[in-house]
């Protein structure tokens, strides 16, 4: 889960990262109020999950209440990237004497830890790595022996620091570590970190990635989940349990294995083309050995989107073999029925693996009005991409 | 020979006394895996279906000569569970469990290659199975024969769909490696095991979206593989910043593509199928001339 810049800064707050005193705001209201409080001039930041906000007018300087207030109620509401603002941060502006970066992220290739740090702050770092590699130092970090003293200052060093801050930079570095280990986050980035003219260095941006296999050991970490930006069929996906992220099209999905369902998104994809570019509507595995309630659970949101107008259930049975899972689905038809939910939407199945012509004996017997059997995945993905173009 | 796994293997299972634990051990028995024992430091001295439960891996190693541990241990106690076999010096560890916090996996990774004496495989990985030899995991041993195709996968599902297509050719090994952002064993290992391995002809690799890991096998092919190989990557349609259903498999700014990965492999003569089914068609007309 990616974290909006109040919440990054609210754990570095909590680590010991110095960052400068703000408050977040729905309101234009609101942040007539936290200028007045902070009582100098001030920054009102969108809060998205996106980069490049100030280029796109979400970030403004307010010299007083008045014009925070405007500036807030011309920021909220933006949209930014296919995002809307829906809250702003106010926070102290900072004169600002030089900008740094510096970054702490989960290495995949390296199965380790990385850290970043540039004397060239403020700007893309993806740009500076791409054009001016030298200026970006990169230190792995060991994941048992974590970010010392000794490797702090090895990165400030790496990254040529100026002397005079060395000391400052190397506190924080071990700080913004704690944040990484202690929220179980895998990157946490400030960019700019900066110098201000009285010989201060701190956080002036924050962004923070944490881990959701985590969560169990981070209870306040439910407190960042972002409901307001979820999309609300995501929303009741999730109080299912179920491993589903919302797309743009018409072909519901589901199916049994992450492989597999993004497999399946990207065979109705092309199938899809056939037919005035029809698409996947969303991403939904069910898991292995599924059970009749889940699939209904799953057929339940599938069919209940708005937009979907077929759907494709392909399983491979597996530990769970194709008797199993044909009864299941017919079983998860009828459970919705006797919920009241009308069933109306064409259902193309595909069933493959262990025991499968049991399995497709049982749906054929079946002979349910909206499924249709077809036995590869690949001639499934056309047919249900047809009759979601309606032909 | 087949790569890791074979009919000299004996296996372990940490959390064989748990439901899952206990369901894939009769699994894997019924499919004649040498199932030798299992860890529970508060069950010692009881059995799952006459197989002896050990206080500690060493215990298990040391009374039956276990040389391969498959590992059902929830998240919160899979890091521990992990260097305890590290500590015991185990060879191979499979670890199936899914939800591990990335930090842990970290540490437990550098915590094995410290000590230097044990391959991990996984987590959130369906293990690895030696068609006709042994089978650690949850991998359905009914699918296919053994044959001289081996399998690397990221992906679970899309190994057995694999498996199942390819099933009167068979294969030698497949390795579900596992889809979290950090994993024990990669594709380059899998590569790298079945060239050296006299009883496997061709491979066939399955990957995914997030990481470079795809990337940096296809530059390891061009060095290093003369045997064949066949890719398959899933998640062209994946939306950037979403994770699709695995904990790694999310595509971050302009890293990570399906589209990147699916180029980088056919720059060194790869061939890529474009669904499941074709990749399937791919390796067999290199199996078969057909």
């Amino acid at each position: 889960m990616d974290l909006y810049e109040y919440q990054a800064k609210h754990l570095f707050d909590a680590h010991g990262v110095p960052v400068t005193p703000g408050e977040v705001c729905t309101t234009a209201d609101a942040a007539h109020e936290a200028a007045r409080k902070i009582g100098s001039a001030v920054v009102v930041k969108a809060q998205v999950k996106t980069g490049g906000r100030g280029k796109a007018g979400g970030v403004k300087l307010a010299d007083d209440p008045d014009d925070a207030q405007a500036k807030a109620g011309a920021i909220l509401g933006m949209d930014i990237k296919g995002h809307t603002v829906h809250k702003v941060l106010v926070t102290a502006a900072s004169d600002i004497a030089a900008e740094y970066y510096v970054s702490f992220l989960l290495d995949r290739a390296n199965r380790t830890f990385l850290a970043m740090a540039s004397v060239e702050g403020g700007m893309d770092i993806e740009e500076v790595a791409a054009t001016k590699p030298e200026a970006l130092a990169r230190i792995r970090v060991d994941a048992l022996e974590g970010c010392t003293e000794a490797k702090a200052r090895e990165i400030a060093d790496a990254a040529a620091f100026p002397e005079e801050i060395k000391d400052q930079v190397v506190s924080i570095l071990q700080q913004l570590w704690k944040v990484l280990v202690d929220e179980d986050a895998t990157l946490v980035e400030v960019n700019p970190l900066i110098l201000d003219p009285q010989g201060t260095v701190l956080a002036l941006d924050g962004k923070v990635t944490l881990d959701g296999n985590a969560d169990y050991r981070h209870a306040s970490h439910a407190d960042f989940e972002d409901r307001d930006n979820t999309d609300p069929i995501e929303l009741r996906a999730k109080e299912f349990d179920l491993n589903y992220v919302k797309l743009q099209g018409e072909v519901g999905i589901i199916g049994n294995g992450a492989g597999l369902v993004m497999s399946t998104l990207d065979v109705v994809a092309y199938a899809g083309e056939e037919f005035g570019g029809v698409k996947p509507a969303n991403f939904l595995d069910i898991g292995g050995g599924a059970s009749a309630e889940v699939m209904a659970n799953g057929l339940d949101i599938v069919l209940n989107d708005p937009e979907v107008k077929s759907c494709f259930v392909n399983v491979f049975g597996g530990i769970t073999a194709c008797d199993a899972v044909a009864n299941g689905v017919l079983k998860a038809l009828e459970m919705l029925e006797a919920n009241g939910v009308e069933l109306t939407k064409p259902i193309v199945a595909r069933i493959d693996g262990n025991n499968a012509v049991e399995g497709r004996r049982i749906l054929n017997d079946a002979n349910h009005p909206l499924i249709e059997l077809v036995e590869t995945m690949d001639d499934a993905a056309r047919r249900v991409a047809q009759l979601a173009a309606g032909k | 020979m087949a790569i890791w796994l074979d009919e000299n293997s004996k296996i372990i299972v940490q959390g064989m006394t748990g439901s899952e634990g206990t369901k894939h051990t009769r699994r894997m028995v019924a499919s004649g895996a040498n199932v030798v024992g299992g860890v529970n430091a508060k069950k010692a001295g009881e059995n799952v279906d006459g197989i002896p439960v050990f206080a500690s891996v060493a215990d298990a190693m040391s009374e039956t000569g276990a040389n391969v541990s498959v590992l059902f241990v929830p998240p919160r106690f899979t890091k521990d569970a992990v260097d305890e076999a590290v500590d015991a010096e185990m060879p191979l560890a499979v670890v199936i469990t899914e939800g591990v916090p990335v930090h842990d996996t970290a540490e437990f990774f550098q915590y094995a290659e410290n000590a230097g004496t044990t391959r991990i495989i996984g987590p959130n990985c369906p293990g690895i199975i030696s068609p006709g030899k042994s089978n650690a995991g949850i991998i359905p041993a009914d699918i296919t024969k053994a044959g001289r195709i081996g399998l690397v996968s990221k992906s679970g599902t899309l190994t057995y769909q694999m498996m199942y297509e390819l099933r009167d050719i068979g294969f030698s090994t497949c390795v579900g490696i596992g889809g979290d952002p950090i994993i024990g064993t990669t594709h380059i290992d899998g590569l790298a095991a079945f060239q050296e391995d006299p009883e496997t002809d061709a491979i066939v690799m399955i990957g995914e979206i997030g990481g470079d890991a795809e990337e940096r096998a296809a530059a390891f092919i061009k060095d290093n593989v003369t045997k064949p190989v066949v890719g398959y990557v899933a998640g062209f349609t994946a939306p950037e910043g979403k994770t699709m259903g695995h904990a790694g498999a999310i595509v971050s700014g302009s890293a990570g593509t399906a589209a990147a990965k699916q180029e980088a492999l056919e720059a060194v003569g790869v061939k890529v199928g474009k669904t499941p089914s074709a990749t399937a068609a791919l390796m067999r007309e290199i199996m078969t001339g057909k």
